[in-house]
């Protein structure tokens, strides 16, 4: 060794350094396991539906190999590390130097090697499972279209009757489970322009929306409650206002929303449906029961029985609708809806007259 | 023979080595010290770019930024340390020490090498104009079609990014073909293929991969430019053109891309951990046939990237069962580091210190992709912080671990002086706690929901406390790289002498004067081994009475 090495002989401290800073990281995987487990609303480990409950499954599986394998090696690693450090002044001849052995090569080599196997055919059985879903459920089929947009989701529910087909954005109703049979939920995805990714955690993994493409994905429906979720995909400017809902509610609530959205729009505004329908609005924007017919833009016709406005951006209440309207930007900055530089007054017709579509 | 036998006085230095100014440089180590040092500018610029992440992620519906310039920086970032940061720095000390290494003068291509390294400097700065063009690229680094078409990316930021990284990637191909014709022409005598250092052998592996993976991202690229400024339609889908294409061809590159930046990093780790271990690698045929594999193997993944575009399952299943094969050669490199370690005498100097530290956590980022090459899992977790957490575990617990484990060890080679311990102790805690705080947390926020490349998030959704963890890591990583630039520019002007082979180690390169020549060697010690200089030392104890 040469003098440079001299002074570098604290290696008890810094072995014994080196296993304790494992403890803050122990701390923070128990600190997240626990936050996993509690009422968060996209947490991928607190699944409500299939496949997302399957995909749990098979994850706590391999969580426990990997986990299993890093104790080892990590260990094996921290002992060696600690065991064969040199003491400080030592004057100790080289170690004995050893080659390899064939054996042991052999070993750590067909061992992995067998762990992916097992695991490879885990993932195929889970593949199928999660694609498929359980062909002896033989509950009814919704069958929804969900077509990406730069940056809101298109709804569409189709029907044989076209008359009874509609539309409706960021917001997609589902039926809950009823007499222990479950609905299977069939999306078909699209997209308008760039590449979207369909993601609610708690229901399904994600799946792309791919201009060209047509993808399929499902899930089933399970107790009444709100899910989130949001596109997974970077697709511009907006890509993080870009937040959906699923709610999943009663059979009979259900039915009444359906109802209702398939109605044309009943407003009692005329003062601001006139305005509304005078502006460049109606380009973007349709409003069925109204001369609007624009498609660029979320249909219109039951705004006010959505939550969230700009995909999730923000509530959907008097002030914000307000803010939206008078200018996007502040609440969606790079948002496809223009500011319109609206009168104040022109603003207020507006909201009164978006604020009567229910 | 005759050549390493003259003494130096016979031998007339190439002139250019002698000129005054570093542009006209053909010699492989100044070469291999503009790259490093190029790319350690790129290194501070790509760090301030995550800061700037950090910060708007600090809290939720934080305005700092905006939309438009956080899409530029986590865009900037991502081409920044993988184009013109992790790849060239590997170069950088590939140039350096490869000649070194197998002893041989310099690159076969000095001329061709020169020019690698001024189209790398130059495509770096053509992406960096974009900000003085009216805003950089915010495409991500991957740019995915259609979202860069002209449609939907107006303006000339991606056509900036496009002629970067063509201009950077033509010199890439050079220094992979110089890399590889050096490796297998140039070697000193006795120095079979079975005998070279492992880094070498890695090295030689990283340049076969990038002749492989290169040309279809550049034709990608192309086809983009072509798409953007001619009106083709490879990849405008209003058109019929297709979105999943690009996909394809990006990522046949991008995948291999991160053994490129893992191989060389493999070859450091394979070079330290023996010298500060005081031991002959373990396994050195495994290692070596290893590399092989995963090069192999690394050029059929690259759909793992795409599980989620709706390929058929039979492809997907395909693609996971491929991926999860790279765990078993990367498991014998890591076993046979660990048997290396095991028994030894170890010495922990700094270089050992950060190899250490790349062994432990580059192990997670290996395990956490076994996760993701799990389809189901991916479903889940592909696009999300998991993922960041994941991959910033392989490249910066991986590679920039190693790059730093390279820098103290080679840097009294390179400037007969050595880097400050103490300094060095500090830089590495630092990291290690500072790498663990920003990236592990990245891992909960991604399986809470969080997904990557958004501006900005709410507070109702759990991620507030993950993500402010992460940027106090992040902020501890900023102390840790300036402690390391102070590091650098100190010991350069006033490191304590180091001696032609400080740390007793046993390859080439130590077997030359700190710095060498510029013609490397006056006289090259008899290669009959993988270590020559052990032999030269150790007599009674050489190593080709061990070696097949």
């Amino acid at each position: 060794m040469s003098e440079a090495q001299q002074g570098i002989g604290h290696g008890a401290s810094a072995c014994r350094c080196l296993a304790s800073c494992w403890m803050p990281l122990l701390v923070l995987l128990a600190l997240g396991h626990s936050s996993l487990a509690q009422a968060e609303d996209l947490s991928v480990f607190r699944p409500a539906a299939q496949p997302a409950t399957s995909i749990r499954d098979l994850f706590n599986l391999v969580l426990g190999i990997t986990g299993a394998i890093f104790v080892l090696v990590e260990g094996v690693l921290i002992y060696s590390a600690v065991r064969f450090r040199r003491r400080p002044g030592s004057t100790d001849p080289e170690p004995a130097q050893v080659y390899g052995s064939a054996p042991l090569e052999v070993a750590w080599t067909v061992a992995p090697l067998l762990i992916v196997f097992v695991l490879f055919l885990v993932v195929v059985r889970s593949v199928v499972e999660a694609q498929d879903g359980n062909d002896d459920d033989d509950g009814p089929v919704l069958r929804v279209q969900v077509i990406g947009h730069q940056w809101w989701w298109e709804i569409v529910y189709p029907n044989d009757d076209p008359r009874a087909a509609f539309g409706t954005a960021n917001e997609l109703h589902v039926p809950a489970r009823t007499d222990g049979k479950t609905t299977r939920v069939e999306l078909e995805l699209l997209s308008a322009d760039v590449i979207h990714s369909f993601w609610v955690p708690r229901l399904a993994g994600k799946t792309d929306l791919i201009p060209g493409n047509t993808n399929r994905m499902w899930f089933d429906s399970r107790e009444p409650e709100t899910f989130y979720g949001q596109c997974a995909e970077f697709c511009g400017t907006q890509h993080a206002n870009m937040k959906l809902l699923v709610v999943a509610e009663e059979q009979d609530d259900f039915r009444r929303w359906q109802e209702n959205e398939r109605k044309p729009a009943v407003d009692t505004d005329s003062a601001g449906r006139d305005r509304f329908l005078a502006l460049g609005c109606v380009n973007c924007h349709t409003v069925r029961g109204t001369t609007a017919r624009g498609t660029v833009g979320p249909d219109l016709t039951h705004l006010m029985a959505r939550r969230t406005l700009a995909a999730g951006a923000t509530q959907n209440d008097h002030d914000q609708l307000r803010a939206w309207i008078a200018g996007p930007d502040t609440i969606k900055p790079g948002s496809k809806m223009p500011n319109m530089h609206l009168s104040g007054e022109d603003v207020d017709l507006i909201v009164g007259y978006l604020e009567s579509l229910r | 023979m005759a050549v390493w036998e003259s003494s130096a006085a016979d031998i007339s230095p190439p002139a250019v080595a002698h000129a005054p100014s570093w542009a006209t440089t053909v010699d492989h180590k100044q070469i291999g010290i503009l790259y490093i040092v190029t790319s350690l500018v790129f290194l501070a610029v790509g760090g301030l770019e995550a800061l700037v992440i950090r910060a708007q992620l600090w809290k939720p519906d934080s305005h700092l930024v905006g939309p438009e310039v956080f899409n530029q920086m986590f865009t900037m970032h991502g081409t920044t340390m993988i184009f013109f940061v992790v790849m060239p720095m590997l170069f950088g000390f590939g140039n350096y020490l490869v000649p070194l290494m197998i002893g041989a003068r310099d690159m076969a291509f000095p001329r061709l090498n020169a020019f690698s390294y001024w189209m790398f400097a130059f495509g770096g700065a053509v992406t960096y104009l974009s900000f003085l063009a009216g805003g950089a690229p915010d495409v991500g680094w991957f740019a995915y079609a259609p979202l860069t078409e002209y449609a939907f990316s107006r303006g000339t930021s991606t056509d900036y990014w496009i002629l970067g990284i063509l201009i950077s990637g033509i010199g890439t191909l050079a220094t992979a073909v110089n890399l590889v014709t050096t490796i297998l022409t140039m070697r000193a005598p006795g120095m079979s293929l079975g005998k070279v250092p492992l880094f070498v052998w890695m090295m030689m592996f990283d340049g076969i991969l990038l002749i492989f993976a290169l040309p279809p991202v550049t034709a990608a690229i192309i086809m983009l430019l072509l798409d953007r400024s001619l009106g083709a339609h490879f990849f405008d889908t209003q058109a019929g053109g297709s979105a999943i294409l690009w996909q394809h061809l990006f990522w046949f590159f991008g995948h291999p891309e991160v053994y490129v930046m893992a191989l060389p990093a493999f070859g450091i780790i394979s070079e330290v951990v023996p010298v500060f271990s005081r031991k002959v690698i373990f396994g050195y045929e495994s290692v070596a046939a290893a590399t092989v594999a995963i090069g192999v193997l690394s050029m059929g993944v690259w759909a793992h990237h795409m599980f989620t575009v709706g390929m058929s399952d039979a492809l997907d299943a395909i693609f996971s069962g491929a991926s999860f094969l790279i765990a078993v050669p990367t498991g014998i490199k890591m076993f046979n580091w660990i048997a290396t370690i095991y028994g030894g005498k170890l010495v922990l100097a700094s270089p050992m210190l950060f190899a250490l530290g790349f062994l432990a956590m580059f192990l997670i980022g290996g395990l956490t992709g076994i996760m993701l090459a799990a389809v189901p899992i991916d479903w889940q977790v592909s696009d999300t912080y998991f993922v960041v957490g994941h991959f910033h575990y392989v490249l910066f617990g991986g590679s920039l671990f190693a790059i730093m484990a390279a820098f103290y060890y080679w840097f009294p080679k390179a400037t007969g002086r050595m880097m400050d311990e103490r300094l060095a102790r500090w830089q590495f805690w630092l990291m290690l706690a500072g790498f663990n705080l920003t990236f592990f947390p990245m891992h909960i926020a991604g399986l809470l929901g969080m997904p990557r490349r958004i501006y900005t998030y709410s507070a109702d959704r759990g991620w507030t406390i993950w993500n402010q963890l992460s940027t106090v890591g992040a902020a501890m990583l900023a102390v840790c790289f300036a402690v390391f630039f102070w590091n650098l520019f100190d010991s350069v002007r006033r490191g304590a002498p180091a001696g032609d082979d400080p740390w007793d180690a046993w390859t080439l390169e130590w077997a030359t004067t700190s710095p060498p020549a510029p013609y490397n060697f006056e006289q090259i010690p008899l290669v009959r081994s993988r270590r020559p200089l052990w032999d030269l030392k150790h007599p009674e104890d050489p190593d080709w009475e061990h070696e097949s």
